[in-house]
């Protein structure tokens, strides 16, 4: 019978089979501070081993301070979580980075950066943007503390296989458009619960013609739309990305590899339980303008009013919106004023990112007003930044470079938003108090992000020409 | 973990779609080490609203939540689950919740009851009129009832079986070691492991 990409994937990884339920076996498990310590605790309470601590790897991530790498994480309760990890994975003999390796970082960032995600394997971790990971062809997503438990003690997970969703992205994305913008686009148009219960499968020409970086993105914020995971079918592309990376084989093995991995593709006549189609001409660059991130428009039109939307519940959900946002409708988009700018995160924490950034930053400097957070996905992309010359460009800019972590992405570790702070953001959540507790998130892509922070208001790269 | 079979209780209106996790229990709260306390911290940032439905009696006893679509959307912590059943919950009814969220919640014998958007708008009625009306949440058969309110649910039978049986995953699992062994025995040689690498590949462009 014809397959899917997923359906292929799924089908090598089942242990077992009870009833409606697969015994799945995970290939890459990732671990940072937050939501581990309950799950090591209950090993620990049941004497239980971690089965396979050479198929896991902690991060230090959302904890860490990214404004003075080693600086003391002040409150005692983070400070002692952040201290955990690293204990936890010596007591169970898992590899870890911590501050001041070089390859510590985001951990899905520096999963596809160690070469550690292959096409066609299962990858897990305790945070929904493991999304992230299915760019290469595998099936990666979020569980939770007791999933990771399971996991730790099992290398398996017990599921039920979700259904398969296709988005297909014809045309071609103009310049200045990003993976970011074709993401908001599709959630704007799907909704919140668009992919709900799917594996979502991305095809067509706008997405075999984006780098590693921008698939990244897109099968990041897949979680967005409530799917499951979101995978891309390896190609060159892929291949290119993943040769010489420090986990990822050679010679002959890699050979091998490659004729498996090329396998890894849809049947021509496999059948979808839901397609979409959009059209990647159309889109342009994109921002939200409420509190979930399915509430965006293109940053041309203006902030919509509610009786616009039929559905009651999201004219309630848009009211609640506007007013948390402190935004009238009919506003347009740039009009809106901003004073934080956050350039980061696992969805856009990457060294494309940063070029983006800079490409705008050159030569320019940041607005009156504005505060910028410029945290890279990993400490590799850091120095990658530094030794292309970007820090230099950023500095004369005025923004500092930070070292990397979740930052305000999540808000946890000591960077965080005042209340009523309006922030341009590369991340992926415009959730209410998601930058700190009453702080205002429009989610864009990185050029945005860095044309708002020159502007001091919403605004694309093309706005500062003129 | 405590078994599910049927529970009758109070109930809370929580007229609101979308509640993500982030709204459930803010990310700075998640640094509790047990899951025990995290009750306090639920729905941390409405708390300040002395008409948040939770803030006001009987609401605030209540042990089952009826709210609207798209519960428990967003981050994977389950925290925010651990926020819920510590402070009394057992069972939460929506037309929707998120996949994550689902997952997490039938770990720790909290019960995701999903129910058509008319049902959950006649329980809130029912709710708003007769505060301490007492609603049923039967995974015996299947069913949720109160006052002038039946309708029937899904959940699937293994997941079902656990809760019924109070069974912890893992021990289940663990039963099948020699499976996992025999999957292992037969995986791709080349897979990656996460032993540091120290070799040329490090610093790629
Ligand atoms: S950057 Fe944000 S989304 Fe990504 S892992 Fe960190 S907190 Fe989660």
């Amino acid at each position: 019978m014809a397959r899917t990409l997923a359906g292929k994937v799924w089908d090598a990884h089942v242990v077992r089979t009870a009833g409606e339920e697969d015994l799945l076996y995970v290939d890459l498990h990732l671990l940072h501070e937050v939501n581990t310590p309950i799950a090591f605790d209950g090993l620990r309470a049941a004497g239980r081993r971690v089965r396979r601590p050479d198929l896991t790897l902690g991060t230090e991530d959302h904890l860490v301070p990214t404004g003075d790498l080693f600086k003391r994480i002040e409150e005692p309760a983070m400070r002692r979580q952040a201290a955990l990890l690293a204990e936890n994975c010596a007591e169970f003999g898992i590899e870890v980075y911590r501050r001041g390796d070089r390859e510590r970082g985001i951990a899905h960032v520096i999963g596809p950066e160690l070469g550690l995600v292959h096409p066609g394997m299962t990858v897990v971790c305790c945070d929904s943007h493991t999304t992230t990971m299915g760019a290469f062809g595998a099936l990666a997503f979020g569980i939770g503390t007791s999933q990771v438990e399971h996991v730790l003690a099992t290398q398996t997970l017990p599921m039920t296989r979700p259904k398969d969703m296709r988005v297909t992205v014809t045309g071609r994305l103009a310049d200045g458009v990003t993976g970011k913008d074709l993401i908001l686009a599709l959630i704007a148009q799907i909704g919140t619960a668009g992919g709900q219960g799917h594996i979502v499968e991305y095809r067509g020409p706008a997405i075999e013609a984006l780098s590693m970086e921008a698939r990244m993105t897109v099968c990041n914020m897949t979680v967005e739309a409530g799917s499951r995971a979101g995978m891309i079918a390896p190609d060159d592309t892929t291949l290119a990305y993943l040769r010489g990376r420090p986990h990822a084989p050679s010679g002959r093995t890699w050979e091998v590899e490659e004729e498996h991995w090329r396998g890894l593709r849809s049947d021509d006549d496999a059948v979808f339980d839901r397609e979409v189609v959009l059209d990647g001409d159309r889109i342009s660059p994109f921002a939200t303008w409420g509190t979930n991130p399915g509430q965006g428009v293109p940053l041309d039109s203006a902030v919509p009013h509610p009786s616009s939307f039929a559905d009651p519940e999201e004219r309630a959900a848009a009211e609640r919106a506007l007013a948390y946002m402190d935004l009238e409708p009919g506003t347009p988009m740039r009009d809106i004023a901003i004073d934080a700018v956050f350039i980061g995160s696992c969805t856009n924490g990457r060294i494309e990112d940063m070029r983006a950034a800079a490409e705008v930053l050159r030569g320019r400097t940041v607005a009156p007003g504005v505060e910028v957070y410029l945290v890279p996905g990993s400490d590799t992309v850091r120095q990658q930044a530094v030794d292309e010359g970007l820090a230099e460009v950023f500095a004369a800019a005025g923004v500092q470079l930070r070292t990397s972590g979740c930052s305000l992405c999540a808000a946890v570790n000591e960077d965080r938003l005042r209340p009523g702070q309006r922030a341009a953001s590369t991340n992926n959540r415009n959730f209410e108090g998601r930058q700190g507790k009453g702080a205002r998130t429009h989610v864009v892509s990185p050029a945005v992000a860095a044309a708002s922070a020159v502007a001091g208001h919403l605004a694309a790269p093309a706005d500062l020409e003129a | 973990m405590e078994k599910f079979t049927v529970h009758t209780g109070q109930a809370a209106p929580l007229r609101a779609s979308n509640v993500d996790t982030d709204q459930i229990i803010p990310v700075r709260f998640l640094t509790r080490l047990t899951k025990a306390g995290h009750g306090q911290d639920l729905f941390a940032d409405w708390r300040d609203d002395p008409e948040f439905v939770l803030n006001r009696q009987p609401y605030d006893r209540a042990t089952i939540l009826v709210a609207g679509t798209d519960f428990g959307t967003g981050s994977s912590r389950e925290g925010a689950v651990y926020a819920l059943t510590d402070h009394g919950f057992r069972a939460i009814i929506a037309p929707r919740f998120g996949d994550i969220f689902t997952g997490n919640a039938h770990q720790n014998g909290l019960l995701p009851v999903v129910v058509p958007a008319p049902v959950v708008e006649r329980l809130w009625e029912l709710l708003e009129r007769e505060p301490t009306a007492p609603v049923t949440v039967d995974l015996v058969t299947r069913t949720v009832r109160a006052d002038g309110v039946e309708c029937r649910f899904d959940v699937p039978a293994e997941v079902r079986d656990r809760l019924l049986a109070g069974l912890d995953d893992i021990g289940t699992t663990l039963q099948h070691t020699e499976d996992i062994a025999a999957y292992e025995a037969r995986r791709r040689p080349a897979l990656p492991t996460t032993t540091r690498q120290r070799g040329p590949g490090r610093g790629h462009p």
